[in-house]
């Protein structure tokens, strides 16, 4: 029976997957996301790849907020930023998906470059503000600098080509996708162990004390700032080849809550839960829509309330993680497998 | 006088009657801000639902605006007590990342009970002032600007004289100051931190009444408050004077942004944005703000 997860090398401390069940979990979750569009419909392929996206966006998001602490209310107007460049690379120079998502990634980091210099001075609720002034500012930039990002009407791109196949399927998409969200994800979990991923560590559990030890600050904080806006510049690029389109009105403010939302709910600093927290907030609204939708017979008037309706339950989330699991969903998670750890001896 | 100037005194006038509004809502947020270090996301919420319960209480009860009004800040403060009793307390000395979620959570709540109760529909006041335009001079104010524009300079009048010479407020400025000794002086901090919600509330929904005598009223009339933050950040968060001048300047800032950069530009309005390049500006030199006070970080 295990009764304890001993350690004996560094190296098995270190490593990624700590456990074996960690490993096949991992193994087993990789095998349902290539066999998940054999087996689902049209709509449930569109969620899973939009979580997808949310996903690689949160997993910047969560580099930022949960390994430095520092806050931003602006990471849909990075994602904007990768969605614009990205597009604007394709359509008017016509450059492979290979080269324009990438260069929308890094055009997002020169953008999250900008908008951290001013966590050299302020921080917490100050800078907080700050990254919403920048959600304001981009918002406004991409309507109305309408020479270049085509304003209200947006751009049209076309779908995109790997190695000469355009993947204009909703399958090719999802797999392009998934594929992405997966190497991102163990670039997350790898920065963790790295020495970037302990400075930022360091620097959100106490910043002076990890000054004194050497960790430049301000560096540390402007790297945090550029890895997040880079997962937000590729999830930008990929939307773009997702939805063939891209608004202003794609990356609101509501976006930058919804990823917030997501990475407080998911857990704090916890690379799996920003994908159980990208899951579970992407369904809650459909399981509202399905419920609606259930007693509309009964009740005409239901599916009036499900807009309001969906804002309640968002906020209602929020607030009751926060007061009884502000570890987030990856804390129950751990929980019931402690629970079946021990099982059936648990006290 | 020439038609420039006349011009100019016109979008100074609508100015400070937009300040004054920005700054009424601006000293409720600067009053939690001092007694909790909360930043309150779902202030423009609490305008919405101010405004809702005035409406409310004028075309459902047919009561007259002054009862209207004086009922819609109770109710506002009601409002702002439970949320502080349920939601903040427990998170008391949190990340500051999950305070700003939980009241972020709480707008969103509040967004869609308003829609829930109210219908998302756009609703106005019915007519409550004399509808002759009020000349100030060569500046002519139309009526639903220049009333309620009295009514928020009273509501900031009478909280800041309040905050100044009750011993309510004494008490509040004394735990802003230094919250132990307050509370080695036998004050009590929990009903501290619970006025100053609902005065915060209160304020909140006196301006909400305000907007919506302005320009009607939706569950999204809470996008205003996002607002604040340039009034506050350039103001200081801790200051109530500097509250009172942010929003002026805001609010002149951006009317005078409006009406001379707007007719420059093809179909743009830099209306929304000018604040927030004031705030990034305010924040690269002097974080702290005008009146704010400048935290000094110790080991």
């Amino acid at each position: 029976m295990l009764i304890g997860n001993y350690k004996e090398t560094y190296a098995s401390d270190e490593a990624v997957f700590r456990t074996p069940a960690a490993r096949w979990w991992m193994a087993a979750l990789g095998c349902a996301a290539v066999a998940y569009p054999f087996v689902a419909g049209d709509y449930l392929l569109y969620l899973a790849t939009l979580m997808g996206v949310l996903a690689l966006a949160a997993l910047g998001l969560n580099v930022l907020i949960g390994f430095t602490g520092q806050i931003s209310l602006g990471h849909a107007a990075f994602m904007g930023v990768g969605s614009y460049v990205t597009a604007i690379l394709a359509t008017r120079l016509g450059l492979p998906f290979w080269l324009s998502v990438p260069a929308g990634g890094l055009a997002a980091c020169a953008a999250g470059m900008v908008v951290g210099a001013p966590s050299l001075r302020i921080k917490g609720l100050y800078l907080a503000i700050a990254t919403l002034a920048a959600q304001v500012i981009f918002e406004w930039v991409f309507t109305n600098w309408t020479s270049v990002t085509g304003g209200i009407r947006g751009i049209n791109v076309p779908p995109a080509r790997v190695w000469g196949v355009a993947l204009d399927g909703d399958v090719k998409v999802y797999f392009l996708v998934e594929a992405l969200v997966a190497v991102h994800y163990l670039l997350a979990a790898n920065l963790r162990r790295s020495r970037w991923g302990r400075a930022f560590v360091a620097v959100r559990d106490r910043d002076i004390a990890a000054e004194i030890v050497g960790v430049n600050i301000f560096r540390t904080k402007i790297v945090a700032f550029m890895v997040s806006s880079y997962y937000a510049g590729i999830a930008g690029g990929l939307w773009v080849y997702f939805m063939k389109v891209v608004t202003p009105e794609n990356f609101p403010l509501s976006l930058s809550i919804q990823f917030l939302a997501i990475v407080v709910v998911g857990g704090l600093g916890s690379i799996p839960g920003t994908l159980l927290g990208t899951v579970f907030m992407t369904l809650v609204p459909e399981v509202l829509k399905l419920a609606t939708g259930l007693v509309r017979a009964a009740w005409p008037e239901a599916q009036s309330y499900l807009f309001p309706l969906r804002d309640v339950v968002f906020g209602t989330l929020i607030v009751v993680f926060l007061i009884f699991e502000p570890k987030g969903l990856v804390e129950m998670w751990n929980r019931l497998r402690r629970f079946f750890a021990l099982w059936p001896f648990e006290k | 006088m020439s038609d420039g100037l006349v011009h100019l005194l016109q979008l100074l006038a609508s100015g400070v009657v937009t300040g004054g509004i920005y700054a009424l809502v601006a000293m409720g947020f600067v009053v939690v801000y001092k007694a909790t270090r909360v930043i309150n996301f779902a202030t423009g919420e609490f305008m919405m639902l101010g405004a809702f319960f005035a409406w409310t209480a004028m075309v459902g009860l047919r009561a007259p605006f002054a009862v209207a009004l004086a009922g819609a800040v109770a109710a506002a403060a009601l409002v702002g007590v439970a949320t502080e009793r349920i939601v903040l307390r427990p998170l008391l000395g949190q990340r500051t990342i999950s305070v700003i979620m939980v009241t972020i959570g709480l707008a969103a709540i509040f967004r869609g009970a308003a829609q829930i109760a109210w219908s998302g529909e756009y609703r106005s006041f019915p007519p409550i002032f004399p509808r002759a335009p009020i000349e100030l001079g060569p500046v002519i104010l139309p009526s639903r600007q220049f009333y309620p524009f009295l009514i928020a300079v009273a509501a900031i009048a009478l909280v800041g004289l309040g905050f100044r010479f009750t011993r309510t407020g004494t008490a509040m400025r004394a735990t802003a100051d230094d919250e132990a000794a307050a509370f080695a002086m036998g004050i009590d901090i929990r009903r501290v931190y619970a006025i100053s919600w609902s005065l915060s509330a209160m304020t909140a929904a006196v301006a909400g009444v305000v907007v919506g005598i302005l320009g009607g009223i939706s569950p999204q009339l809470g996008a205003i408050g996002l607002r604040t933050f340039p009034v506050v950040i350039l103001g200081g968060l801790d200051s109530i004077p500097g509250a009172l001048v942010g929003g002026v300047v805001i609010g002149v800032l951006e009317n005078l942004a409006g009406g001379y950069v707007d007719p420059l530009l093809d179909g743009a309005s830099v209306k929304e944005v000018v604040p927030f390049a004031v705030l990034v500006l305010v924040l690269m030199i002097r974080p702290y703000g005008l009146f704010g006070t400048r935290e000094v970080e110790r080991l």
